[in-house]
């Protein structure tokens, strides 16, 4: 699934994602560190977050983030940094603004206006006499007088 | 000379379907039967045509005819035998050949076991399938074909992926393709109800087994490609939201959908026009799946063949089938009025709800899928939407399903009372709850995840053992259980399924521990109450790959578990890595270890994870697939041909036009 992103390596033997020389001695930063990962894109890779990539540049941007945090950044400054670097496709939680907010509200919108079309759909079903059932049709009636008669 | 047969055999395919579209549709019009019959020995002869063109080029593979460009592409003496065959379908030529295969065996076996259809209405679906076959054909036959020769030929082949060189993803696509072409079967069903301005229960009854066949193929397909990346990837995820997996999963749903609304149509008489346009929507997102895949228009990790020419030929058949399905629907859909009346408190009324929550959440993922291209279009932001978002905005709705299923599949057909069903329901209700709290009090994190999953796990689990139960009158229950319907125990089955699915990606998601260190030769580690020690790292020779192997041993306490053999491979022909990750299988949790590079000062990078319940991830995959496979089997569907057959005879019904 990844494999585009390991073709790109070619030869060079997989550097798997997170490696122990990168982790930090505090496991608060550490952990912070791994949560603002999780949300940073590999921007080599296709769809891939920087925690799990095996490519130079994820490490080149793991390292970056936590460099950050241990001069003091606090996870939202970090995460601006790199957007600012590497531009808004670094994110993989997409900012909620501007043409965004198309993205955000689509759903919910959908959602709100299925419940309302589904709910005077139940309205009418509900509501409407069962035809056929009980109700003769006009031919059944001259039928049946018919019967009747004879 | 067997490759330009198999070539030919494809034109002459080309050449039939085209007739198989014409005839048929003009005989139903016309009323005319021999013009209508030709459909079936038509559906036959596409198929045996395609058939053979299909065995010309897995025969080129297996002998290793590198005078066939695609095979020198793909292949490799050395491969073994699996993969020279999986190599037929490892690639976008051959991938497309065995879409095109699958299409006509469906019109086959429409053709074969449709004998309870009216005449009219059977010729129209074969000649709707005879279209698209065509469509594809023409797409094989001008864009990608699989049979062109190259001059000189090769000494040797290219060799296929590695990482398609393994069992779980030989038999991927395959499955894959069945399910997203099964829904073409759907998509024929619905446009020749349309053309024929008729829907009624019995079409509901015929065209929920193929959707049934089709889904049930979709949910193996993908959950051989989720567990392929569990153990292949080297760190044990399962999904990604990715682009191509999206196209996956959006067909899915829809399928999950229609299968449902199908009930509805089949009992009751409601939802024609819905039924209709999900079976519409439903291959219309097939086709969008084979287009993101193949046009490489949205940059996604599995795109195989990123070709304009391709694509735009794929989109022009997603809008003339698509665009044109959907304009007869325009025209038609007054024709088909509803019957059934139903309160607000019913099973239609569940069962509408439950389309809605599976359209809403099968609309989401497309927004999600497509936004990065429509944004960067429309509004110049090149910007990624990843899993965060996907998990953000999909799994309300799952939740929200989960918790409404066991009380609708539990509600009477007609007009229900809630309170009744949710007294039926107490017993399960109060299990869920005690699993949760149990849950939360039993687990260090404090996350919500853990314990609301498994809640939700507890509540479709026990609500679908409820369900089953409830059919007895007090105490013959256990005996009636056994005679109950195979399409009762498959609900009850793939509803469990589901649970048991939730249950493992909550688990795994909540509770997984990982372990990332330099170890040498006799160092261990602790983790989850597991010992892992490295003992060695040895190379190994493969059939056409080197590893690097680590020799691990996995204990508890002072029992010995497992001895591990994580690997690296090195591919040299096509000059590719791949991690192969050492996994202990287990009920509750597995432990994965993957070995990585050796360091400077010696040992060896490893990583090991725990994972708690991870199997139940595919486990209720398979349980889902389970429960298709006993409601497909239910004798409702064998037993029905036959009087439907007398029926029809009997009553020459009236076509609403």
């Amino acid at each position: 699934m990844r494999w585009l992103c390991l073709t790109l390596m070619l030869w060079a033997a997989p550097a798997l994602a997170v490696q122990p020389d990168e982790i930090l001695s505090d496991p608060a930063l550490e952990e912070r560190a791994r949560a603002i990962s999780k949300n940073l894109r590999c921007l080599v890779c296709r769809n891939e977050n920087i925690d799990d990539s095996n490519a130079e540049l994820a490490r080149d941007l793991r390292l970056l983030v936590r460099e950050r945090l241990v001069q003091g950044d606090s996870d939202v400054e970090t995460v601006d940094f790199i957007v600012a670097r590497y531009g808004e496709y670094v994110l993989l939680t997409p900012k909620a603004a501007g043409s965004n907010l198309i993205l955000y509200y689509a759903g919910p919108a959908m959602f709100l206006f299925a419940l309302l079309a589904g709910g005077l759909y139940l309205r009418t079903r509900s509501q409407t006499k069962p035809e056929g059932s009980d109700a003769l049709s006009e031919e059944e009636k001259v039928r049946l007088k018919e019967i009747m008669r004879e | 000379m067997i490759a330009e047969l198999g070539h030919f055999a494809l034109i002459l395919g080309f050449i039939v379907s085209l007739l198989q579209v014409v005839v048929p549709l003009v005989g139903a019009a016309k009323r005319w039967p021999g013009w209508m019959r030709f459909s079936e020995p038509g559906a036959n002869v596409l198929f045996l045509l395609t058939g053979f063109s299909f065995a010309a080029l897995t025969y080129s593979f297996v002998v290793s005819d590198f005078s066939v460009k695609l095979v020198w592409m793909n292949s490799h003496t050395a491969k073994p035998m699996l993969y020279k065959i999986s190599g037929v379908w490892g690639n976008h030529e051959g991938s497309m050949l065995l879409w095109v295969l699958i299409l006509t065996l469906f019109g086959a076996m429409a053709a074969w076991f449709g004998d309870g259809l009216p005449p009219t209405l059977k010729a129209r679906i074969l000649a709707v399938q005879a279209s698209i076959t065509a469509a594809f054909m023409a797409f094989v036959l001008f864009t990608s074909n699989p049979f062109l020769r190259m001059d000189p030929a090769a000494m040797n082949g290219q060799d296929l992926n590695p990482l398609l060189q393994d069992p779980g993803l030989a038999f991927h696509p395959p499955f894959l393709y069945l399910g997203y072409v099964g829904l073409s079967m759907a998509f024929s069903f619905a446009v020749a109800a349309l053309i024929e301005g008729r829907v009624d229960a019995a079409w509901g009854r015929w065209v929920r087994p193929w959707t049934l066949a089709a889904w049930i193929f979709l949910t193996i397909g993908i959950g051989l490609g989720s567990w392929w990346a569990y153990y292949e990837l080297g760190w044990g995820g399962f999904w990604f939201w990715d682009p191509v997996e999206n196209a996956s999963f959006m067909p899915w749903l829809i399928a999950v959908a229609l299968l449902h609304s199908a009930v509805v149509v089949e009992k009751r008489e409601s939802l024609k026009s819905w039924t209709i346009l999900l079976s519409i929507i439903a291959f219309g997102f097939s086709l969008i799946g084979a287009f993101i895949t193949r046009s490489g228009i949205i940059t996604s990790v599995h795109a195989f063949a990123t070709d304009p020419e391709r694509g735009v030929f794929l989109l022009l058949i997603l809008a003339v089938f698509v665009g044109g399905a959907l304009t007869l629907f325009a025209f038609r859909a007054g024709v088909m009025e509803a019957k059934g009346v139903f309160g607000v408190v019913s099973r239609e009324s569940a069962l509408v709800l439950n389309n809605l929550l599976l359209a809403v959440s099968a609309f989401i993922v497309f927004v999600g899928t497509i936004w990065p291209l429509v944004s960067e279009l429309l509004f110049d932001r090149k910007l990624s939407v990843g899993e965060p978002w996907f998990n953000a905005s999909f799994t309300p709705l799952m939740v929200l399903l989960g918790l409404v299923l066991p009380l609708g599949a539990m509600l009477p057909w007609k007009r229900g009372k809630l309170g009744r069903v949710a007294k039926r329901l107490t017993g399960a209700f109060v299990l869920a709850v005690s699993v949760g709290a149990l849950v939360w009090a039993i687990q260090e994190e404090r996350s919500a995840l853990g314990p609301i999953g498994l809640m939700l796990a507890a509540w479709l689990v026990a609500g679908s053992a409820t369900d089953l139960l409830s059919r007895g009158r007090k105490g013959e229950r256990f005996a009636r259980l056994l005679r109950l319907p195979r399409a009762d125990w498959g609900k009850a089955v793939a509803h469990a399924g589901l649970g048991v699915t939730i249950a493992g990606i909550s688990g795994m998601l909540a509770w997984q521990q990982e372990d990332i260190r330099v170890m040498k030769y006799g160092d261990s580690l602790e983790l989850a109450g597991y010992t892992i020690t490295l003992n060695e790292v040895k190379r190994v020779q493969g059939p056409n790959y080197i590893s690097t192997m680590g020799d691990v041993t996995l204990s508890k306490g002072a029992r010995e578990i497992a001895t591990l053999t994580p690997e690296k491979r090195v591919y040299p022909v096509a000059g590719m890595p791949t991690t192969e990750a050492a996994i202990d299988i287990g009920f509750w949790r597995d432990i994965y270890v993957v070995v990585g590079d050796p360091q400077d000062n010696g040992g060896w990078a490893m990583r090991s994870y725990f994972k708690p319940l991870a199997n139940w991830i595919w486990g209720g995959a398979i349980l889902m697939a389970l429960g298709g496979a006993l409601s497909l089997s239910d004798r409702r569907y064998r037993v029905a041909a036959g009087a439907r057959k007398a029926a029809i005879e009997k009553v020459p019904g009236v076509p609403a036009e």
